[in-house]
């Protein structure tokens, strides 16, 4: 018999809030212990939350940039479960009307090669609610500690369907999603931070079935590469098991991804009786369409929209948009680069080839460079006219990178113009033809290829600063007289 | 005596002060030695701090010199006063308790909203007054510290939860408090001690630094021996607090310029008084006070009509179920974490929760707790808390009916005078009918204010005993209510009769 998995994923995204989700205490990552904290934080006697408006801003635009239905009203729950990196011992979030409702995210799944677009197509979402982090246990030699420096972090949690295919799906819905979050200015969605985590629930049936099977649930999958291969690993036990004759239960695995192996975290009858109810504290607040739309305002083009108008307004190919594009900042230094210069495809090349990979070999992120869109779209230009040559751009390059001046004072300061001197190149080439008597023969016999055995010579006089182009003109029209 | 400072009101007092008849130092020597003398028998009290409260008096005075020497002599309103607060309204530096074994050593950092708003004002924050624990109770009996004894029997209540802060104001031991009710727990004990306690509208005092019962009920208010008092620490405490979601953006009107005004214009109040309340399980001697109070407002010019509050008998089960539910959850936080009681012999995360709690809540606590998460659980939410939902919005919908045709509702505010310590305790039910007239209030998130109407006969087993007559005002109509209650006070001189202590 054959199977086909069915996973739905739960991807939780801290939003990127200066303060915390009910109360006004700063939101940051590797703090001391405990600083990021309050009354409220730390859920004294006495304290009440306020809703963080900042953080509702964010999720309605997610719900908006995945094309999701907002609710008219954003109502609070409190979730009921006792653990000590809980503060209040229950947590603020959305239970029966979530913030967003359905939605979808544009996926790409892997093509043929690296350099060939892969199919597109949508994952439908469930739901998106916001909620509130909760705190980190730091387990030592016989004793927890517990750090509240995140607790009360807004966090968004992202639920889709289940409508996942494969672990390949999965990989390229989070990869989708992150690209989404980041456009948005929503999340960082860096997953060392903890600023986006993902569960997996993951069941397998017969093809052909429409019934969904027993589902498991797999959490601690810390990374985009382990979310796969848990998966893929899921499936595989899976698997293992119906075709051994034995029953899938109901359960929680925690996923150990550098030992890729999984073990039961606890079953179905274990599960939390949350005791959801409305949160006395928080008043329902209207999400009127006025906010809406002032909201909407602020949304970006999303990536695989953009990507494909670079390749059809700017004829940048798919090997340089799958560079460019997933980097709101990257995407946006190349457009401002290639209006500057006119030229998409080089300016394109320049900063998917040479600067990705001189900020690489420096450690810099982009922010940091001394290369600006202006410096590329001057240097595309030195180029397509002629004043320097491509070997001479490439230094050029990595000159501006390390002093941030513009191309032109480089090559003047280093004397790298092309030559032009029209006089010297006709005088190199004729040297040329008269030493070289037999492939002034083949040449003028028809054979084309002869041509090279001048180039070399009028290049060594020329000490590489002629411009081939011209020495190919010069050549053939001393040879035709 | 009721020319003693410690039992002056606030009026009273800020005139002598502002005279300069005498000094903050004085009162507040004058409040502690009374508190001295009488304590031992009251125990209003779960911790004072003398040098404290002399020290906030001290600075009143500098500041009033100052201000004098500026010319200035409009001073604010609590300028000098010795305010008691409850110990679940947190004053920084200062126990905060809740009167439970589970906060027994904890010391809060912050201000309670209100605690600013006093200090603000110049009031003299003024110990820590004794409750049911975590408010939880009728009679101060669940108190993990002992119990409150009532300032006119000392072998009775003094009612609850407030019941540190009604003895307080009663026996001479601060001359205004704060209390919190949630069913009943400022209208209550005001009614057994003699004393005007004002549950204010919910919405019109920040609850931010109020340890949460149930936080869909809790409201702050003040104790104190005259209408006017109540109304002047109202104007204190009340207004929007951003720190407070369910804190309303309404202006705060001068209620005592407000009482004046509708004195002067002789208004004729129409008042309702609804038949659901003066049923079976009324003592006959607080009925009679009461009625001798609506005699009183119609020989006012008052018009008295009869008015239905139908859903008035579902009122107790609907309190219950929501009250507990949120407090189940609300009390979640006393974990043995953070703060607060640890048990000495747990072993793990989990043991520290249950040996933790089990030590540290008491019975009354627990018992809520449990009722609490029963009726949350999954599947039995629609059949319990939802339906308590609905019988509660049916609840306001009945006093917002009855206030088309009357501008207030008059009721017993208790349907016995103070009982004897220990007579409920074992009977949690018969406990819980106590707030039977004060619940529905609190559902419909009104104001509500009991003000002395009178005493029982005494009889060979029963000292004369103080009855309470409630007033329930409409949302956020502090001011009408206040002027139902001190057009009746006015013509009045129960406030001349003290404890004899």
């Amino acid at each position: 018999m054959t199977y086909e998995a069915v996973i739905g994923l739960e991807v939780h995204v801290q939003l990127k809030t200066r303060s915390k989700m009910f109360t006004r205490v700063a939101t940051g990552y590797g703090q001391p212990e405990n600083t990021l904290t309050d009354p409220v934080v730390l859920a004294l006697p006495g304290t009440l939350p306020v809703m963080n408006k900042e953080a509702l801003d964010k999720i309605i635009k997610a719900g908006l940039l995945l094309g999701c239905d907002i609710a008219p009203v954003c109502k609070w729950d409190r979730k009921n479960y006792f653990y000590p990196d809980s503060p209040k011992n229950y947590q603020i979030s959305q239970y029966d009307q979530p913030i967003c409702r359905g939605g979808s995210v544009e996926i790409e799944l892997p093509g043929p090669s690296r350099n060939v677009m892969g199919e597109h197509k949508k994952i439908e979402l469930t739901r998106i609610h916001l909620e509130e982090d909760v705190g980190k246990l730091n387990h030592g030699d016989g004793v927890s500690l517990v750090d509240y420096n995140r607790a009360g972090t807004p966090l968004m949690e992202i639920v889709s369907e289940p409508v996942i295919r494969s672990a390949d799906e999965a990989f390229a819905y989070l990869t989708a999603l992150k690209a989404v979050m980041i456009y948005g200015g929503i999340s960082d969605c860096d997953m060392e931070k903890g600023q986006l985590r993902c569960d997996a629930n993951i069941s397998i049936r017969p093809v052909g079935q429409t019934a969904l099977g027993t589902k498991v649930e797999l959490k601690n999958l810390n990374s985009f590469s382990f979310v796969r291969d848990g998966i893929q690993h899921e499936i595989r036990r899976q698997i293992g098991v119906a075709q051994t004759g034995g029953v899938i239960v109901q359960e929680t695995r925690d996923y150990d991804g550098e030992a890729g192996v999984s073990k039961s975290l606890r079953s179905k009858e274990m599960a939390h009786d949350y005791r959801y109810f409305p949160d006395p504290d928080l008043m329902p607040v209207e999400v009127s369409d006025a906010w809406k739309s002032a909201v909407r305002a602020t949304c970006p083009e999303l990536p695989f929209d953009r990507q494909r108008r670079l390749q059809s307004e700017y004829g940048v190919p798919y090997t340089i948009t799958s560079v460019l594009v997933p980097d709101r900042e990257l995407g946006d230094f190349f457009e401002e680069a290639a209006r500057a210069c006119g030229k998409p495809q080089a300016a394109g090349n320049w900063i998917a080839n040479d600067l990705l990979r001189e900020l690489g070999a420096a450690r810099q992120t982009l922010a940091q460079s001394k290369v600006r869109p202006q410096h590329v779209a001057a240097l595309v230009k030195l180029v397509e006219d002629g004043t320097i040559l491509s070997n001479a751009a490439k230094e050029v390059f990595i000159d501006m990178f390390q002093t941030g001046e513009m191309p032109d004072v480089i090559v003047a300061r280093k004397g790298l113009k092309a030559e032009t001197n029209m006089d010297e190149l006709e005088k190199w080439c004729a040297d040329a033809i008269a030493a070289n008597a037999k492939s002034v023969a083949d040449y003028k016999g028809g054979k084309e290829s002869a041509l090279n055995a001048f180039k070399g010579p009028v290049m060594r006089a020329a000490k590489g600063k002629a411009d081939p182009k011209r020495v190919d003109e010069t050549l053939r029209r001393l040879l035709s007289q | 005596m009721p020319d003693q400072l410690f039992n002056r009101s606030i009026s009273d007092l800020s005139r002598m002060l502002a005279e300069g008849k005498i000094s903050s130092v004085e009162l507040m020597q004058a409040v502690i030695a009374r508190t001295k003398s009488v304590e031992p028998r009251i125990r209003a009290f779960n911790s004072y701090d003398e040098a404290d409260a002399l020290a906030q008096a001290r600075a009143s005075d500098e500041r009033r010199a100052e201000a004098r020497a500026s010319g200035n002599t409009a001073f604010r309103p609590l300028e000098g006063i010795p305010i008691g607060i409850k110990d679940v309204i947190s004053v920084a530096g200062q126990p905060l308790t809740a009167s439970s074994q589970m906060l027994a050593n904890f010391v809060s950092p912050y201000d309670a909203t209100a605690t600013v708003r006093l200090k603000a004002a110049g009031a003299i924050c003024w110990g820590r007054l004794n409750l049911d624990e975590f408010a939880m109770g009728s009679s101060t009996e669940n108190s993990a510290f002992g119990t409150t004894s009532n300032p006119w029997d000392l072998e009775r209540v003094p009612g609850g939860s407030s019941g540190g802060s009604a003895a307080a104001v009663s026996a001479g031991e601060a001359i205004a408090t704060l209390g919190s009710d949630t069913g009943g727990s400022i209208r209550q004990p005001a009614a057994l001690c003699s004393v005007v306690g004002l549950k204010p509208s919910y919405g019109r005092v920040s609850r931010y630094g109020l340890i949460a019962f149930a936080s869909s009920l809790d409201q702050i208010g003040p104790f104190a021996r005259t209408v006017e008092d109540a109304a002047t620490v109202l104007g204190v405490i009340s207004g929007h607090d951003p720190k407070d979601s369910t804190s309303l953006r309404l202006e705060v009107p001068d209620y005592n310029r407000g009482i004046a005004e509708m004195a002067r214009s002789g208004r004729k109040w129409k008042l309702g008084i609804p038949k659901e309340y003066f049923g079976e399980g009324l003592d006959p001697e607080v009925g009679a006070a009461v009625q001798a109070a609506i005699d009183e407002y119609r020989r006012l010019g008052c018009e008295i009509r009869e008015v239905s509050l139908p859903h008035t008998k579902y009122a107790v089960g609907a309190y219950y179920i929501i009250a507990t539910a949120e407090c189940s959850s609300n009390l979640a936080r006393f974990d043995g974490v953070r703060y607060g009681h640890r048990s000495a012999d747990a072993r793990d995360a989990v043991d520290i929760y249950f040996k933790s709690r089990a030590e540290g809540f008491g019975a009354e606590v627990k018992r809520r707790i449990i009722l609490g998460t029963y009726v949350l659980s999954s599947g039995y939410y629609d059949a319990f808390y939802l339906r308590a939902q609905k019988v509660r919005t049916l609840i306001r919908r009945d006093f917002l009916e009855a206030y088309k045709e009357v501008d207030a509702i008059v009721t017993p505010t208790s349907p016995t005078p103070a009982f004897r310590k220990g007579e409920k305790a074992a009977s949690p039910l018969a406990m819980y009918l106590n707030d039977i007239y004060t619940i529905g209030v609190n559902l419909a998130g009104l104001p509500g204010i009991s003000i002395p109407c009178g005493f029982t006969k005494a009889t060979p087993t029963r000292v004369e005993l103080p009855v309470g007559l409630q007033i329930i005002g409409q949302p956020f109509k502090e001011t009408e209510l206040l002027a139902i209650a001190s057009a009746y006070e006015q013509r009045t001189h129960w406030r001349e009769r003290l404890p004899k202590l």
